[in-house]
């Protein structure tokens, strides 16, 4: 199968991988997918407090589509408001990453990857200021 | 420097070795006869080359000339033994035992035989349940017409079930966990009705060795016919008809720096074993195989052969040797690999790991200018992780990441070199993109997480 030419850019260049804190009460952390599905994508928002998101990190495992998919949701968060990032669907990364019909579920990923951030950023503040939290998106928990 | 790209997938097919094209090429121009051309010179010549190819094809195992079948390669050499077997031997029974991780062309070929087998029965139970109900049951009514006329403790309709001659019964035998058979296991699963028992030499996606001498004489002594595919092991590792005592063997010329589109059945004669043929026509091939031969074809696999059989000891223990580099120097630089399939009982070209926490198309895609293959779903249409690997009890995540290295005549050491290289650096780069790699360096378990499945 051929790659499309915004895939192995973003591939061979993935934009800001890494870690943020998880432990920052600024910082939402999506984990989304599954090994046993050939990928898990980690998405982290540094959010501040007018609500936008001032940095993005992501580290996944999976198939080239699925890290391109990653890197360049990292590029179109970055400066958005919690909200605008929200609306951002997968359709719109699987058309500018020109993904084929079997790699459409690597951009759902990416979707899904964006709202479990957000939840678990609006999870933590929720608890901060001491309100109830919201119920929030699936996001894995972990059990140590 | 190493000439880009490298050809590391020896499993998926060879390149022509430069001496069977010569041989091939006079007749792809002036020889150009059909070998069934009894009359004249054009015929004489193609016939001659096609004996001369058929004692060549038999040496490589053994065998004896008169017991080859030319076919159009191993897929219908496999679909040729099966469905050949059991037709002709129905009367003894119709049980067939093979592997989980058979190749495709032996495991589809028995389901469509099990699915045979089970539409008839399907028939039949329509049949008896229109007798029981006194009007005509539609195929939709067969779930609950079944429970509700007790067809299971029906004696009529067992008594027609055992008249059945259509398919086969299959048992599919689970391998070790290291790939090879159990002989005990197979052992058990014999039974009166069994007919033939397919177990391939080598896998082609973990190069495991079977214990074929060990199976043949299991199947002598049970009197069942065996049938091994040995595509990937003939001509790279000593195998002879007569020491594993089987009864049909599958060939395929491409897997040996032939060409496509060739290959060959061997069937014994003496005890004889007898075959129904599956294509009919002009009775070639001793009637087993109707067709005219492919006499260039043919031509290049005695070639093919007789390179292999002349050069099999010193090339194996030379590809022994790139695959103990290959591995050494993985090993050395990366941690986290595993093996699949035994280390021991295996091919001497082929190489398959799992390099935990990274993705196999993502690393074949980092190592683009080297060919090789993956386990992962995501290198296949069906998005599901290599059936081979889970046969052998590998967990889904680690099967999507394992890379089939295939070494084979062409291959160099300065290829291998630049090959850990390239792999060192891509699995190095992946892993540290990976959040798997992460979590289990900071000691978390993952098998503990509660994944999103998708």
């Amino acid at each position: 199968m051929a790659y499309s030419e915004k895939v192995v850019e973003h591939y061979e260049n993935p934009r800001n991988v890494g870690t943020l804190d998880k432990n920052d009460p600024n910082v939402g952390t999506g984990l989304v997918g599954a090994p046993a599905c050939g990928d898990v994508m980690r998405l982290q928002l540094k959010i501040n407090d007018s609500g936008v998101i001032e940095d993005a990190k992501f580290k996944t495992f999976g198939c080239g589509s699925a890290i391109a998919s990653s890197s360049l949701v990292t590029e179109w968060v970055k400066g958005k408001t919690v909200d605008e990032a929200g609306t951002i669907t997968n359709q719109q990364v699987a058309k500018e990453l020109a993904l084929p019909p079997v790699k459409i579920h690597c951009s759902v990923l990416a979707e899904d990857a964006i709202k479990a951030a957000i939840a678990d950023f609006k999870a933590k503040r929720a608890a901060r200021t001491g309100q109830a939290a919201a119920p929030s998106a699936p996001s894995p928990q972990l059990h140590k | 420097m190493v000439k880009l790209p490298i050809y590391f997938d020896n499993h998926a097919t060879t390149p022509l070795d430069p001496r069977v094209l010569d041989a091939m090429l006079p007749y792809l121009k002036d020889d150009f006869g059909n070998a069934a051309s009894r009359n004249h010179v054009f015929g004489w010549k193609a016939e001659a080359a096609v004996e001369l190819a058929r004692k060549q094809v038999a040496a490589l195992i053994g065998g004896s000339d008169k017991e080859i079948v030319f076919t159009s390669g191993a897929t219908e050499s496999n679909n040729l033994a099966i469905k050949g077997a059991l037709e002709f031997y129905r009367e003894k029974g119709d049980h067939i035992i093979t592997l989980k991780t058979e190749h495709k062309a032996v495991l589809d070929t028995c389901k469509r035989l099990e699915r045979q087998r089970q539409e008839r029965i399907d028939e039949l139970k329509l049949m008896r349940l229109g007798d029981l109900a006194g009007r005509t049951v539609s195929a939709d009514e067969l779930a609950t017409l079944e429970i509700k006329h007790d067809l299971e403790h029906d004696a009529t309709l067992a008594r027609w079930v055992s008249q059945v001659k259509t398919g086969a019964r299959v048992t599919y035998l689970e391998p070790k966990k290291d790939g090879l058979v159990d002989l005990e296991q197979l052992r058990a699963a014999i039974t009166d009705h069994t007919v033939l028992v397919s177990i391939m030499l080598a896998n082609n996606e973990i190069g495991v060795v079977q214990p074929v001498e060990a199976i043949g004489a299991l199947c002598r002594e049970k009197g069942v016919l065996f049938h091994t595919d040995a595509v990937q092991g003939a001509g790279k590792i000593p195998f002879d008809v007569e020491k594993s005592k089987c009864d049909l063997v599958s060939l395929s010329a491409h897997k040996m720096y032939g060409p496509k589109g060739v290959g060959a059945l061997w069937v014994r004669r003496k005890p004889r074993v007898r075959i129904a043929p599956l294509i009919d026509g002009g009775g070639h091939e001793r009637g087993m195989r109707s067709g005219t031969l492919n006499v260039s074809g043919i031509v290049g696999f005695g070639k093919a052969c007789e390179l292999a059989k002349a050069e099999l000891a010193p090339e194996a223990a030379r590809l022994l040797g790139l695959r103990q580099r290959l591995h050494d120097g993985l090993k050395a630089k990366l941690d986290m690999l595993v093996v699949n399939g035994s280390l021991e009982h295996r091919l001497p070209g082929n190489l398959n790991i799992s390099f935990a926490y990274v993705e196999g198309e993502a690393l074949m895609m980092a190592i683009k200018d080297v060919a090789v293959s993956s386990g992962s779903a995501c290198t296949s249409a069906s998005l599901e992780p290599s059936y081979v690997l889970r046969a052998l009890g590998v967990d889904e995540d680690m099967a999507h990441s394992s890379i089939r290295f295939g070494l084979g005549r062409f291959n160099t050491v300065e290829e291998v070199d630049y090959v850990i290289d390239l792999m060192v650096r891509a699995v190095s780069k992946l892993r540290e993109m990976s959040p798997l790699y992460e979590m289990a360096k900071e000691g978390i378990d993952l098998k503990s997480v509660q994944w999103t499945a998708h």
